[in-house]
């Protein structure tokens, strides 16, 4: 009983330490739009980062085609695919495309996906209500860095 | 570092949609089978994003013109388009018979209100203007001046006017289905006819402000109505084929929600999608917009109620 309990207290200091090293969306550093840090301190998972490429906030698939997800219907074309895009850039350029693609690509349409701050109306999510405290970032640390961890993945 | 393979001045829309020009599937007249079309959808993907190439002609006789020049104060278009060249054949073909047409259910429904007496006068629409005939123009300059009232008004604004000053009746709901069937009835007695706001004199500082909604990137995902409908028009945003966002169309039977809905409620969804705090049917914002927007589609036919997905 008393070992159990000692695990499930070390589990909880475990997980206070990882959101402790999160980087919060105001203290990103970008160099020349590029994140060298890890937003999270944990290694991304790819089959989940693939996941948010289809769901939710995430829906990169909205506006880009991904033959590795060609399983995903309706792919959108507003933005260019991803096929190859860890060829044409390094693993720090992607995190900042994710996180804040504005820095790279200066007015693009793309959203900013770990950013909290400087938004015209930002409302309750879909509801066009105003948002209540504080935003939040679109995807959170750990989710960007899965979502990095499989463009990773994208190689021609 | 590696080279950002794609600059804003470059957008990629811009250079697929050039490439995609030249493949562009002329699609059969409305008689095609339906079934082949699936198949060329699912084959052709996103070449078949363009605007395509029918022509609309209703009840065989209402011409309407779908795609004409862009108007001098249109900075970013060469030509425009109706959204009903984005639709698929299916969507479309619901607009070439009133019979097929469910909005034209409004339309009924609202011809019965025009002819009956309410409020403390004890008139009806008919009792001042006849048959709805006789408001054949209207839709086509609407928003509008209104120098008595010192305002731009919108179809909507003078019908709660007309209700309250001339009938003591109450106003309706801004944007309930009364209203909007009432709005697609005086818009079906214009189709076929240009859409002309005016957008100088007292109307020009409304109009202003209008355009400046149009440009401003609402809400967390930080999107304009021009990066949508005018840097992306003929692309596809998920399942969502993008059109031109025009509003000669309106009001609208959408298949989604199985009703009729006016200008003001697609902004509101259009905004909301952004993630934003929208604005609400009725307001001054976007009183100004439809004003705006519809200045960017004058030349195209009024159409509504039209029918889309
Ligand atoms: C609303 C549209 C939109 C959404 C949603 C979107 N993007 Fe983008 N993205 C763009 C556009 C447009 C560009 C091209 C940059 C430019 O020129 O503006 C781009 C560029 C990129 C690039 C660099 C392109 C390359 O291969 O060279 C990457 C990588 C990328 N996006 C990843 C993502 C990921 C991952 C997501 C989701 C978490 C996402 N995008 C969501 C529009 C979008
Ligand atoms: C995130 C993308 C997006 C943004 C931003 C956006 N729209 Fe839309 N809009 C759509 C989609 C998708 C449709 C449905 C397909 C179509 O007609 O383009 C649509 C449809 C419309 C229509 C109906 C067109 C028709 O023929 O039925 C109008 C009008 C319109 N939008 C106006 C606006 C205005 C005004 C704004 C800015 C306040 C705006 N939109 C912002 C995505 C967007």
């Amino acid at each position: 009983m008393k070992k159990t309990l000692g695990l499930a207290s070390v589990v909880v200091a475990c997980a206070s330490l990882a959101s402790a090293e999160a980087v919060a969306p105001t203290d990103v550093t970008y160099e020349e739009g590029a994140v060298t840090t890890s937003l999270s301190g944990t290694p991304g998972n790819p089959e989940n980062g693939a996941k948010l490429m289809d769901k939710g906030v995430g829906n990169c698939i909205a506006c880009h085609e991904v033959s590795a997800l060609s399983h995903l219907a309706f792919q959108g074309n507003v933005g260019p695919s991803l096929d190859g895009a860890a060829d044409r850039w390094s693993e720090a350029e992607l995190r900042g495309l994710v996180a804040n693609a504005k820095m790279t690509f200066e007015g693009t349409m793309m959203p900013s996906f770990y950013r909290t701050e400087g938004f015209i109306r930002p409302g309750n999510g879909y509801t066009g209500k105003p948002v209540e405290g504080d935003v939040q970032p679109l995807l959170s640390a750990q989710d960007v860095e899965d979502v990095v961890s499989f463009l990773m993945t994208l190689k021609d | 570092m590696a080279q950002p393979i794609l600059s804003q001045k470059t957008s990629p829309s811009a250079e697929r949609r050039a490439s995609r020009e030249e493949s562009v599937i002329k699609l059969a007249s409305k008689s095609a089978s339906y079934i082949a079309l699936a198949a060329a959808t699912v084959l052709a993907g996103a070449a078949m994003a363009d605007p395509d190439e029918d022509q609309l002609v209703i009840n065989g006789e209402i011409e309407i013109v779908t795609e004409t020049k862009a108007p001098a104060h249109v900075e970013n278009f060469d030509t425009i388009y109706s959204g009903w060249r984005f639709r698929s054949d299916e969507t479309q073909a619901f607009e070439i018979d009133d019979f097929d047409n469910p909005g034209m259910l409004g339309v009924e429904a609202a011809l019965d209100v025009w002819a009956t007496a309410e409020g403390s006068e004890g008139k009806s629409c008919a009792d001042c203007h006849g048959e709805p005939d006789e408001m054949a123009g209207a839709r086509a300059v609407y928003p509008k001046w209104n120098e008595e009232a010192g305002e731009v008004r919108t179809l909507e604004m003078q019908v709660n006017d007309c209700r309250e000053t001339r009938m003591g009746a109450e106003a309706w709901k801004y944007n309930a289905r009364g209203m909007t069937d009432m709005v697609a009835l005086l818009s079906s007695v214009s189709r076929g006819m240009p859409m002309n706001v005016a957008i100088d004199g007292p109307a020009q500082s409304t109009w202003e402000k209008g355009k400046e909604i149009y440009y401003t990137r609402y809400g967390q995902l930080e999107l304009s109505c021009a990066n949508c409908h005018e840097d992306n028009y003929g692309n596809m945003i998920r399942a969502d084929h993008l059109s031109q966002g025009q509003t000669n169309g309106f009001p609208t039977y959408r298949l989604k929600n199985t009703k009729l809905n006016s200008v003001h409620d697609r902004f509101k969804g259009c905004i909301r999608d952004t993630r934003a705090h929208t604005y609400a049917p009725g307001s001054p914002e976007f009183v100004a917009l439809e004003l705006y927007v519809a200045s960017r589609g004058n030349g195209l036919s009024v159409e509504g109620p039209s029918v889309r997905n």
